[in-house]
């Protein structure tokens, strides 16, 4: 029995270390930091007067009457729209395409998937010089014999261009998620389809897609999520203008804390943030059962 | 376009951190020690000083007459740190290291946000401490130049640098062109803006480049845009900071003119344009002229002071402060390093960059001592005579939330068919809560 208690102990002890470190870390660095936000954002916070008020609600209060924050959300929901229907649709279309058994598929997937690779801040700058009044788009355009946009510098364009520069730089990531979901669909499964008569676009709609549809599932909270926290874009392409068009919620945030000093407005803001995310993703969550084909 | 990408480098940091900088940073608790003459800590201590310059010959000023302020006073200090932070970023960097309870001992301070750090409370008064140090000559600073680091009695940092606003004009573009050398213009007395705009246009479309850019405004910066409607004598708000001056007819003068030399004379880079007078891609450029540095011989250029607008001739300079941070742990002995850094031996060292608000070196020979690229001819013209009655950037108390506010409303300006009153009547209507707040 003894021995038996000590290999019982042994083991919970070597199960506790193995898992510490992640357990520490996230209490350090993710549950502790989401706990002092909160706090932070019941506070009128000054850092040059140095000083640190208890205001209650006023800073929630305060979102309601604030016309930036409306902007800043309406730019929100334009921006993860457009990225996660473009998004998902271009890597569902090359991940299908580079599905296909045929030569130089191996060169496109890796062409596709390396802007994955590239820090998201270079590739930005790249971008920002293309999309010059100048630059190498409409340079492109103009040999074709059109007039491009001064594309950074209208709300509707600029709009579209951050969003046409995300999605270059995450669609491999999707496409990749896709494709081994895709290759995991049996091929006896389409095989008997196609001696039942069944078409490509009626196979695709009645067996791929069903099951893919937790990977579908997956790509679309990673999508929506990122969406929600797309910044360095911004600041880089933009800096939320023309005018306040594309100020996001992420880059209003940073905005008032690191640019206004306005700490706890800010801390209230990454609340509302937090909580836009996980109502997000539960509605996804709770959806999966409807429309995903392993959990039915 | 180097300067747009240093900021886009710094910004993958600041992106990197944003999730989770707010909160780990801590409230600062600082202390609201008197400062006068320093007592002897129990050991010696370190201090360090925040600056945006980069510059390595500048860095290594600051450091030779530092070592030596350790070398006088060991029983004070050990060391004096000077850290880079950049330009573009530096006031945010700045307020975060504040936030994080890790104020530096002394920092440089924009303009712009003088009004801001000086009411704040955040910086000690250091005009006991220099009044009060031998041989400082505290009369010799021109007081002018304090007014904007003053509150009350209080003096909160020191304008180290007074740097005007001139012209630089690459006098080969000009000559290829045909047009009339701006030296000449002056001497004539039609050195004006709109001799200047038609200029620029001309030289631009004989050169293939650009004409005239007004240094680091690309159509963000607007405050940058004073050094133009000075000229008119608009201003953006009251002098008070409390009454938005945008519609006033000298400031829809002056920002037609501006729209108009952009959108219909061509003699300014439109927006999502970057040109670079230094790397010869435009005739003239204004800007600061501590900004001579960077000129090498790759083509002939000369210095003019600002053209005249319809209202005259208005010199601008940009003033920089080094403040001392109360929150910071040795007040009182950063604070004699200060006095010890810009005495006047020290203010001469440091006039090669920065013309110091001392009436004794603001001559034209004392500076050309230091400033190898430029003749004492033209230091008297633009730098002597630029910091009479000359007025600075906008700055105000609430300046960073107007700064983004009139950022976001002129966006609708920098088009070719905008309506410049209307513009300017919305950016009133946006910024007034903020001028009253």
């Amino acid at each position: 029995m003894a021995t038996a208690s000590a290999a019982v102990r042994r083991d919970w002890l070597v199960g506790y270390t193995m898992v510490a470190p992640v357990v520490l870390g996230s209490l350090a660095f993710v549950v502790l930091p989401l706990g002092m936000v909160v706090w932070y954002s019941l506070h009128e916070w000054n850092v040059l007067a140095n000083t640190f008020t208890f205001v209650g609600a006023e800073n929630y209060q305060r979102m309601a009457s604030d016309p930036g924050l409306g902007d800043a959300l309406l730019a929100t929901v334009w921006f993860s729209i457009g990225l996660v229907v473009v998004n998902i649709a271009l890597a569902l279309l090359l991940a299908v395409l580079l599905n296909q058994k045929l030569p130089g598929t191996t060169t496109f997937r890796t062409f596709f998937f390396s802007p994955v690779v590239v820090s998201l801040v270079a590739w930005t700058i790249v971008w920002s010089f293309l999309l010059q009044a100048d630059g190498g788009i409409n340079g492109f355009l103009s040999v074709l014999g059109a007039e491009g946009p001064n594309w950074l510098r209208h709300p509707t364009t600029a709009m579209i261009a951050v969003i046409i520069v995300q999605v270059f730089k995450n669609v491999g990531l999707n496409m990749i998620l896709f494709l081994a979901a895709l290759q995991g669909v049996p091929e006896e499964l389409q095989e008997a389809a196609r001696l039942d008569g069944a078409g490509a676009w009626r196979r695709f709609r009645s067996i791929t897609l069903p099951l893919i549809s937790p990977t579908i599932l997956l790509v679309s909270i990673i999508t929506i999520v990122g969406s929600l926290e797309v910044f360095a874009q911004i600041d880089v392409l933009t800096g939320g203008g023309p005018g306040n068009s594309t100020t996001v919620l992420v880059y209003y945030l940073y905005q008032q804390a690191f640019r206004f000093n306005e700490f706890g407005y800010a801390s209230a803001l990454a609340v509302l943030l937090f909580l836009i995310v996980l109502v997000l993703t539960l509605l996804q969550w709770q959806s999966r059962k409807r429309w995903v084909f392993h959990e039915v | 376009m180097s300067v747009h990408h240093i900021r886009n480098r710094r910004t993958a940091g600041t992106a990197a951190v944003l999730g989770t900088a707010l909160a780990l940073s801590a409230c600062a608790g600082g202390t609201d020690a008197p400062v006068g003459e320093p007592e002897t800590p129990s050991e010696p201590v370190d201090l360090r000083m925040t600056v945006w310059t980069a510059d390595e010959t500048q860095l290594d000023l600051f450091q030779s007459i530092a070592d030596a302020y350790v070398a006088e006073n060991p029983e004070l200090v050990s060391s004096v740190k000077f850290e880079t932070i950049p330009f573009e970023d530096y006031t945010t960097a700045l307020t975060t290291q504040l936030a994080g309870g890790n104020a530096p001992d002394l920092a440089w301070i924009f303009e712009s946000n003088a009004p801001e750090f000086v009411s704040s409370g955040a910086l000690v008064d250091l005009r006991p401490v220099l009044e009060g140090t031998e041989g400082y000559a505290f009369e010799d600073l021109v007081p002018s130049a304090l007014t904007l680091w003053e509150d009350g009695d209080g003096l909160y940092a020191y304008p180290f640098s007074n740097s005007p606003f001139a012209m630089f004009v690459n006098t080969d573009q000009i000559e290829a062109a045909g047009q009339p050398n701006p030296v000449d213009l002056v001497a004539d007395g039609g050195w004006t803006f709109d001799a200047a705009r038609d200029i620029a246009a001309a030289t631009a479309e004989k050169s293939g480049k650009q004409g005239l850019v007004v240094r680091d405004f690309d159509y963000q910066s607007w405050e940058n845009l004073a050094t133009v409607w000075s000229g008119w004598k608009a201003a953006p708000w009251s002098a008070d900071g409390t009454q938005c001056t945008f519609t006033d007819p000298a400031m829809v003068d002056a920002m037609t003119w501006f729209h108009d030399a952009v959108f219909t004379d061509a003699a300014m880079p439109a927006p999502g344009t970057t040109a670079d007078f230094f790397a010869g891609d435009a005739a003239m450029t204004i800007t600061q002229i501590s900004r001579a540095s960077a000129l090498d011989d790759s083509f002939h250029w000369d210095i003019v002071p600002l053209p005249e607008g319809p209202a005259g001739k208005q010199n601008v300079v940009g003033q920089a402060g080094v403040g001392v941070f109360a929150a910071g742990e040795h007040p009182d002995v950063a604070a004699d390093f200060l006095a010890y850094f810009t005495n006047a031996e020290n203010a001469e060292q440091l006039a090669a960059y920065f013309p110091p608000p001392r009436q004794s070196l603001l001559n034209g020979d004392s500076l050309a001592a230091a400033n190898p690229k430029l003749t004492a001819e033209q230091l008297e013209a633009v730098v002597v005579q630029g910091v009479e009655d000359a007025v600075t950037k906008p700055a105000h108390k609430n300046f960073a939330k107007l700064s983004e506010t009139v950022r976001a409303e002129l966006d609708a300006l920098w088009v070719e068919d905008a309506d410049v009153e209307a513009v300017l009547t919305d950016t009133c209507a946006a910024i007034t809560p903020l001028l009253e707040d």
